[in-house]
């Protein structure tokens, strides 16, 4: 039939981008490194390992090798970037700003680290993706309460953290018990911009100045508006890691031991590793990535999807649910995935039950009032992608042959409109023959 | 008139049957030829265009019966449809006149069961011009029971021609009022001839043309209000009949019945303020001939005691009914009409309350000029007409009378409604005409006549003789006249009584007619100036059918020096969107595009012709008169996906959406009030150059407008439809990309950018900041036609 013409699943996101990852395997394989020189491979090389013991291909380069380019021929040749180079100043070969931000845009992930006197084009590209760091780029992080406690004093720019997001999508279902060891610049988040989040903030004694000078004025953040690493998820599911620190990926911080002032307790490890490792999972979308499929509705009793529902008419509604695991789909349950029978507004909200197998469900009355509908699965949680699904269905009203035939509150006006024909018929009769 | 002139001319009796039947053959010839006329005087747009649809509406039309055809009609009766107005939809089945319709359905399938395959777009072009043919046949049949059979020859050459009609008859023309107006005129001629001949028969019928008209046409109300002022005056000047009795009183009850057994009447037959004029005359004419009736029973003593009785108590109940009935339609805040009808009576009214009404250009008052163009010299015969309607005044030419008034009245309100004056026009001026060519004829004859007498009556020629056989000879014409009038009647038991009537009433004034002759030579002489002036008549429609219009509107001519430029623009646009968008996408615009849209684009719109909704048309006017950023979210919120704006200012087409603008504003802040009318004028002036105001600039529509005008012409930005330069050039859209602009950049279609993917942290932006990829590509690819 023609008429399917009106089923129709139009996702929000523009469906010109590219999307990276095929969407059987959201996973990203081949990651694209920058450094801004070749010492970051080997000092970093914990990092780098824990990456490619999980099957990803790291393709190391400097920043300013002119031969880098992210795409050939239109297509992508990674589907990650890392950006390891706080200083750059100018990307070599054909990458800039722009391409980067495109790179985004069209789907791929991101792994940004900055650091104290980071280039203006890291910090540019940090903004664009809604992190700002501290204007003064010489500027640390000096947390004169919950530094880490170390052999010399020293500056309090070393801190130790443990002010982490509640999100085991996130952050993976271990908790992480050391304190994370950051050094290096902070950053804040425009409030009003809900896909920005802080994964690892400052304690509220924190400041953000540079340690070396007297502070003269009052620092420009302060407290536990300092996030230290923040992660995006861009509308279109493209995940990006900020840190303010490049230390914090080293083998350094990842072997060392740490020790929160004003703790007793003694950490073997410190944070760093299991969190930066459970972060990257995130970001390559090993874990968080949900995907929707088999969006069926029919009338109840029926099977098959009509093309268009009548006022009033009982429907059932059904759509399975996947959640990426690294390596296959599992069911993703729970139990607040709501759909809204939408025109213009919302005419009915229900939450959908489901069977704890990926397949949700639910069932309710059209409502009486006829238009061009939508099925809408609006489903935000944090740490996974967004679910925005929606189905277009007309509905109609009822055919002229459709309303209640004989109403018995107008019988008195049936018998009023026969008894008149039969009355009419006797009168006729008699006038004309009674004579 | 060269029959009606010939009949009586012969001089024996005994061959008048002959001349009366070769009469009738000639005048069904002519008739035939009339038809001709009418169908192919409306060709020109076939011949000087195509054979497409014209305008607005009849899209909508063609693709109602492209969906009757299709799926049958109890699908359209039920049809539902979601590709306009959406996410509202239209029940099309039951807010559509389907007379229309059914009747191209109707011929398409009788075409194809003879096995003659036309396309359904062939059979909607040719609807219009066929239907022409048919109404100046009912013209001929009305004029003739009001004045005779030249009368409605010469009337329905009249009507074959007249401008007015022409405009919305023309090939391709598919509206309503292309049927409607023949049902306007057949029902009239049955109403007049059930008046004649009381036959119930006819009434019968007459109902069912009601019908027609309809399913046809909104303009119904004018039938169903017309005649019961008709009866009215009938009563009124005591020429109540049995006859008027039967004219009336089944067409109110069958006619309501049947008007309410269409979908879009439905119970409004009985229950809107239009139609209460029927049911009230209905009342009083049963109160009347109950009167009659009591009058025939009745001593005229006693009479005089129960008029008066009854008339005392009726007028206390009177009283009563009618200020209840004042007070329920008072309650009502439009008094029971419709917008459309109140602004008949109040032509203010619209422009006060109903803007979306006062904005269609055809529902604003004509001006003189449009008079002289659309009925010509009919003008100057209307008032003959009219004065040859008096002498006599029959019953007939009382309603012809009271119809041209009408509908004068109503052609001045609004320019739409000269179609229903037109034919009023053509029925008085074919009178009037008809019966000048009686008079100079028959001065003539009676020179001829004159001079043969003289020459048998040598011997006795005296100038009281001649005297006297003209009388004679004038008499002699009057039995031949009689005999001929009564040959077909004796038929017919029933005609009889009437024309006895008639010749009866005519036969007084026979006397002082017959003296009414002129001097020949003045009669030559006027004889060859009435043909002069419809020779005029013709020349003017022929030009008015070739020149004025055949434009189907959506295909634009001009000549330049270079020689003819055609601009296909708005096809061109809807092609581009039929194969580059996707099948569900929205399309937005100001409603006048709606239907063709969807008809030639197939994609669903938000708004549309039929101007149902006024929130929703609304929501668009202010989407369109809003900065870029709130029209993105109104659009948004409405999934609309591509936005198209016409625009003339390259080509100077002037009926674009910036002339149209101020009707959005304003029925826009009709809803909407935070859209005010003076932000978007200058000292309540209304300009697009540097002093236009800053709302005015940056209003959506003036920036989808203008995006990259200047390109056109290097730099200037000469709008040519303004006249003016224009007052923000160079600017950058944000939130809508240009997509496609046509060849004439007639129609600009932009689609609204997608969200954005990421949103910027708010630090001050450095030198770096331009974005990536906007919209420099589709910059590049649109060359600017005019270098």
């Amino acid at each position: 039939m023609s008429k399917n013409i009106f089923f129709f699943v139009i996702l929000t996101i523009a469906p010109s981008l590219l999307r990276a990852f095929s969407p059987e395997s959201p996973t990203d394989r081949r990651v694209l490194v920058l450094l801004d020189d070749f010492a970051i491979k080997s000092s970093h090389s914990l990092y780098f390992n824990s990456l490619k013991s999980r099957g990803f291909n790291l393709d190391f380069k400097l920043a300013s090798d002119p031969q880098i380019s992210l795409q050939r021929y239109g297509n992508y040749l990674y589907d990650a970037l890392v950006l390891l180079c706080p200083s750059i100043d100018r990307f070599g070969g054909s990458v800039d700003q722009a391409a980067i931000l495109d790179f985004v845009d069209s789907g791929h992930d991101l792994i940004i680290a900055a650091d104290v006197n980071s280039s203006e084009l890291i910090r540019e590209v940090a903004t664009e993706c809604g992190v700002e760091f501290d204007e003064d780029a010489a500027s640390m992080v000096i947390d004169h309460s919950s530094y880490a406690v170390s052999a010399t004093e020293g500056d309090h720019t070393l801190i130790a953290s443990n002010d982490l997001i509640k999100s085991e999508v996130i952050l993976g279902s271990n908790k992480i018990e050391a304190p994370v060891l950051f050094k290096g610049i902070g950053h804040s988040l425009n409030p009003a911009n809900n896909m920005v989040l802080k994964v690892l903030s400052a304690s509220p004694a924190a400041y953000s100045a540079y340690p070396k000078a007297k502070l003269s004025s009052p620092p420009s953040l302060m407290g536990s508006a300092i996030s230290l690493v923040s992660v995006v998820q861009a509308r279109n599911n493209a995940r990006i890691l900020i840190a303010g620190s490049l230390s914090m990926f080293s083998n350094r911080f990842f072997r060392s031991g740490v020790q929160q002032a004003g703790t007793a307790t003694k950490h073997e490890k410190a944070g760093n590793e299991q969190l930066l490792t459970e972060l990257s999972r995130w970001v390559f979308h090993e874990r968080g990535h949900l995907k929707a499929v088999n969006v069926r509705h029919h009338k109840v009793g029926e099977t098959d999807e009509p093309a268009i529902y009548r006022i009033k008419d009982d429907l059932e509604y059904s759509v399975e649910i996947y959640e990426w695991s690294g390596t296959s789909w599992k069911p993703y349950v729970s139990n607040d995935v709501q759909l809204q029978f939408y025109m213009m507004s919302p005419y009915v909200l229900k939450t959908l039950s489901t069977d704890k197998k990926g397949l949700y469900s639910t069932s309710f009355k059209v409502p009486d009032a006829y238009g061009v509908f939508q099925f809408k699965i609006e489903y935000e949680n944090l740490g996974y992608t967004t679910l925005s699904l929606s189905k277009q269905i007309p509905v109609r009203p009822y055919r002229h042959n459709e309303y209640e035939r004989f109403i018995p509150a107008a019988y008195p006006y049936y018998g009023a409109t026969f008894s008149m024909m039969a009355g009419l018929f006797i009168f006729t009769a008699v006038h004309l023959y009674n004579k | 008139m060269a029959v009606s002139t010939d009949k009586s001319a012969t001089p024996s009796s005994s061959s008048s049957a002959l001349r009366h039947a070769s009469g009738n053959i000639l005048a069904f010839f002519i008739l035939i030829l009339i038809g001709i006329l009418a169908f192919s005087i409306r060709l020109f747009s076939v011949i000087k265009y195509e054979s497409v649809i014209h305008e607005f509406d009849p899209y909508f039309n063609y693709r109602v019966t492209q969906f009757l055809i299709k799926n049958g009609i109890y699908d359209f009766w039920n049809w539902f449809d979601d590709r306009t107005w959406y996410p509202l939809g239209r029940v099309i089945g039951g807010t559509v006149y389907p007379g229309l319709t059914l009747t191209a359905g109707t011929m398409w399938k009788v075409l194809h069961f003879l096995n003659i395959p036309l396309s359904v777009e062939t059979v909607c072009v040719f609807t219009a011009p066929v239907f022409s043919a048919f109404a100046a046949w009912a013209t001929y049949l009305l004029t003739k029971e009001v004045k005779g059979s030249g009368a409605g020859l010469t009337a329905a050459v009249f009507l074959a021609m007249v401008p007015s009609y022409i405009s919305r008859s023309v090939a391709g023309s598919y509206d309503n009022e292309a049927v409607a107006i023949f049902a306007l005129i057949f029902t009239f001629y049955l109403y007049i001839k059930t008046l004649n001949t009381g036959s119930l028969f006819y009434a019968t019928l007459n109902s069912i043309a009601y019908f027609y008209m309809v399913c046809s046409w909104g303009g119904y109300t004018f039938i169903i209000n017309l005649i019961p002022m008709h009866v009215l005056l009938c009563i009124a000047t005591g020429r109540y009949s049995s006859r008027l009795y039967i004219a009336y009183a089944p067409l109110v009850v069958l006619g309501t019945l049947l008007a309410a057994l269409v979908p879009v009447v439905g119970f409004n037959a009985v229950m809107t303020s239009e139609h209460f004029a029927s049911f009230l005359v209905f009342i009083i004419i049963h109160v009347v001939a109950f009167a009659y009736y009591i009058k025939g029973i009745l001593s005229p003593k006693m009479f005089k005691v129960a008029a008066t009785l009854v008339i005392s108590v009726g007028l206390v109940v009177c009283c009563a009914v009618v200020a209840v009935l004042v007070a329920v339609v008072a309650s009502s805040p439009t008094k029971g009409w419709s917008g459309r009808s109140l602004s008949l009576l109040d032509p203010t009214y619209a422009s006060k309350y109903i803007p979306i009404i006062a904005s269609v250009s055809e529902h604003q008052p004509p001006t003189w000029p449009s008079y002289f163009m659309d009925i010509n010299v009919l003008a100057f015969l209307v008032p003959a007409g009219i004065i040859a309607c008096f002498s006599p005044l029959s019953d007939a030419s009382s309603f012809v009378i009271l119809y041209i008034v009408m509908s004068v009245y109503f052609s001045g309100v609004m320019v739409r409604l000269m179609l229903v004056f037109a034919p009023a026009a053509c029925i008085m001026s074919g009178i009037a005409l008809s019966e000048a060519f009686d008079v100079f004829a028959r001065s003539i004859k009676f020179y001829e006549s004159g001079q043969s007498e003289t020459i048998q009556n040598k011997a006795n020629d005296t100038a009281s003789a001649s005297n006297v056989s003209l009388q004679n000879n004038g008499t002699e014409k009057d039995r031949k006249e009689d005999s001929v009038k009564e040959r077909p009647s004796k038929k017919n038991k029933k005609k009889e009584k009437e024309i006895v009537q008639k010749p009866s009433s005519s036969k007084k004034a026979q006397p002082e007619k017959r003296l009414m002759v002129l001097p020949v030579e003045a009669s030559v002489f006027a004889l060859f100036l009435a043909v002069l002036l419809a020779a005029f008549y013709v020349v003017h429609s022929v030009w008015a059918a070739a020149e004025a219009y055949s434009a189907p509107s959506i295909v634009l001519t001009s000549y330049s020096p270079s020689g003819l430029h055609v601009f296909d623009d708005f096809r061109e646009a809807y092609a581009w969107l039929s194969h580059n968008t996707e099948v569900d996408d929205k399309v937005a615009s100001w409603w006048d595009y709606g239907y063709q849209t969807t008809a030639m684009a197939n994609r669903t719109v938000i708004v549309d012709n039929n101007t149902w909704n006024n929130t929703h048309i609304a929501t668009v006017g202010t989407a369109m008169s809003s900065p870029e950023k709130a029209a993105w979210e109104i659009f948004n919120s409405l999934d609309v996906k591509y936005v198209l704006v016409v625009f003339g200012g390259v080509v100077g087409y002037s009926s674009d959406d910036i002339n149209k603008f101020l009707w959005m504003v304003r029925i826009g802040g009709g809803v909407f009030p935070h859209i005010k009318e003076p932000d978007y004028l200058r000292d309540g002036q209304y300009r697009i150059d540097s002093q236009a105001t800053p709302t005015m600039l940056n209003s959506l529509m003036y920036k989808l407008s203008y995006y990259r005008f200047v390109e056109t012409d290097g730099g200037k930005g000469y709008d040519r439809v303004r006249r003016t330069e224009i007052g923000k050039k160079y600017f950058k859209l944000t939130h809508f990309e240009e997509v496609f602009t046509t060849h004439h950049w007639m129609v600009r279609i932009y689609k609204l950018k997608p969200q954005k993917n990421r949103i910027r942290g708010k630090t001050k932006k450095s030198k770096l900041k331009t974005s990536s990829s906007t919209p420099t590509k589709t910059g590049t690819t649109k060359k600017n036609p005019w270098h």
